[in-house]
């Protein structure tokens, strides 16, 4: 299993469809009558390949609509690709968006339950980690009020505890550190140390480069579904910075 | 597609209870609320069908009561089960949970909520005819029409995504079938030549079944068993096949 990279493309595309009003009856049939095929497409991604090793922490960067959330996507299999091949080694867990399975009229606790559920837990298995996810969160006093009571900050912190302690070997983050105060950021990156220092692999993406250098040792630069550089973070980071000077 | 493995029966039981706590939280009373659409209905037709259509059938208001509480759970379990991909779409794009599991949440957890239907029913049985061993035989027919339910319900939450006027042709089918269905009419009034249909929808047999289990005290017919067995099953794996051939596609149209 080690011989094998916790992830790796291979010439994966991605197309998308715009589909403005398709999807009601009246569009299917005037397709059908028309025998037109206008539906647009855009490539998401253009024949990526890479591979990310155990242990390894990898920063996408890029503008927006690059291509990032997509790869993200493909590596958390919420979607196929289109051409090649996208092979996972290991439990991916996702900070797509702040709390993606979070609703906002259950208690902390019961989201907390929610989340590893769908994460794949058992309900023991959930049990023995209960303890250490609302510990370092920080908001015991409100675990047991309704998340629309909570501030974007607490939200933050019981999302980012949820996805850290049910154990992933391998986290996406997207952007979601940016937020929360200066104390929990700093917990948020030693417990992401630790988890390299366990050999476990990270995937974060931003548009921006500081924050990423902290802790990924390597880089991809997508722009409009290109891979335009793999590299050493600051080789990558030096170069992204070039290109969005020169563009502004 | 999805390398998901864990805990299936977890995650669904969460995934009821989440729909649940949303529905009830602020509510003060509850799950009474589902109770009273049945009782209003009953005594309507109650009234219309003994007194401006006077009928010889005994224990009316039990009889109709027969036909309304399979009929809700059916109609109320295809329609949320129908929405539920819509519903839950921010789920699907964000985390890789089964698909599957949506629907069929979705179909237990309406079920849950209408097991207040059902006991009213029960009650209202107790009340008129008397508890009677026959009761067992509810055991066998109440989990066919969940399953042919289930069935229904992960076919058009896939036909949902892709056109999302299918909702409506569910609602639309509903009306209709509250008709074809024998809910305020005897199976026996039906003309003969129509009746062979009825044997294959597995709704208008549950009325029939529940009617002999509770009004006559007798055992359901075997055929008719064995008939709604069958279409019960053909429809849920029919479902499955149908949403596992349109499932990976849901991320493009949600």
């Amino acid at each position: 299993m080690s011989s094998q990279p916790a992830v790796e493309f291979r010439k994966v595309w991605k197309t998308f469809h715009r589909h403005t009003g398709q999807l009601l009856l009246r569009s299917h049939f005037k397709r059908l009558l028309t025998w037109k095929d206008h539906v647009e497409r855009f490539h998401a991604l253009r024949d990526v390949s890479f591979r990310v090793e155990h242990g390894e922490s990898l920063a996408v960067m890029g503008k927006n609509g690059a291509g990032k959330s997509t790869l993200l996507s493909l590596v958390a299999g919420l979607v196929p690709p289109d051409r090649g091949d996208v092979l996972i080694q290991g439990r991916v867990a996702a900070l797509l968006e702040l709390g993606s399975g979070f609703h906002p009229d259950l208690t902390g606790m019961e989201n907390i339950h929610l989340n590893a559920a769908l994460l794949g837990f058992s309900r023991k298995q959930t049990a023995a980690r209960l303890e250490e996810i609302v510990d370092f969160a920080e908001i015991s006093d409100f675990i047991r009020e309704p998340l629309r009571t909570y501030s974007t900050g607490m939200m933050m912190r019981l999302a980012f505890s949820v996805a850290v302690n049910l154990d992933p070997d391998i986290l996406l983050i997207d952007e979601v550190l940016a937020v929360g105060d200066a104390g929990f950021q700093a917990k948020c990156f030693d417990r992401i140390r630790d988890f390299r220092r366990r050999g476990k692999t990270i995937l974060c993406v931003s548009h921006a480069t500081g924050m990423t250098q902290r802790f990924c040792g390597r880089a991809l630069w997508l722009d409009h579904g290109d891979l335009m550089l793999d590299g050493a973070i600051d080789e990558v980071a030096c170069a992204y910075e070039g290109y969005l000077n020169a563009g502004s | 597609m999805l390398n998901w493995t864990g805990d299936y029966w977890y995650l669904v039981q969460n995934l009821v209870m989440k729909d649940f706590k949303i529905r009830y939280r602020n509510m003060s009373l509850g799950v009474f609320w589902s109770l009273l659409n049945p009782l209003v209905m009953m005594g309507v037709l109650w009234f219309v069908f003994t007194h401006i259509f006077p009928n010889r059938i005994p224990h009316y208001a039990l009889f109709v009561m027969c036909g309304l509480v399979p009929f809700n759970v059916f109609t109320i379990c295809w329609l949320n089960g129908t929405t539920s991909l819509i519903e839950n779409a921010q789920l699907i794009k964000r985390v890789p949970v089964p698909r599957e599991a949506i629907p069929v949440a979705a179909v237990l957890g309406n079920c849950l909520q209408l097991l207040a239907q059902v006991l009213l029913l029960l009650f209202l049985a107790a009340a008129v005819t008397g508890i009677h061993r026959s009761w067992f035989w509810l055991l066998a027919i109440w989990p066919l029409e969940v399953l042919f339910v289930t069935g229904l319900a992960l076919m058009f939450s896939a036909f949902n995504v892709y056109v999302r006027d299918v909702r409506y042709v569910v609602e639309s089918a509903n009306v209709v079938l509250f008709w074809l269905v024998p809910i305020v009419y005897d199976f026996r009034w039906i003309p003969a030549q129509y009746r062979f249909i009825y044997g294959y929808n597995p709704v208008a047999a549950m009325v029939m079944a529940l009617r002999n289990i509770l009004l006559d005290q007798t055992a359901p017919a075997a055929t008719l068993l064995v008939k709604a067995a069958i279409s019960s099953v053909a429809i849920f794996l029919l479902g499955l096949a149908v949403f596992r051939r349109l499932r990976p596609r849901f991320f493009n149209y949600l």
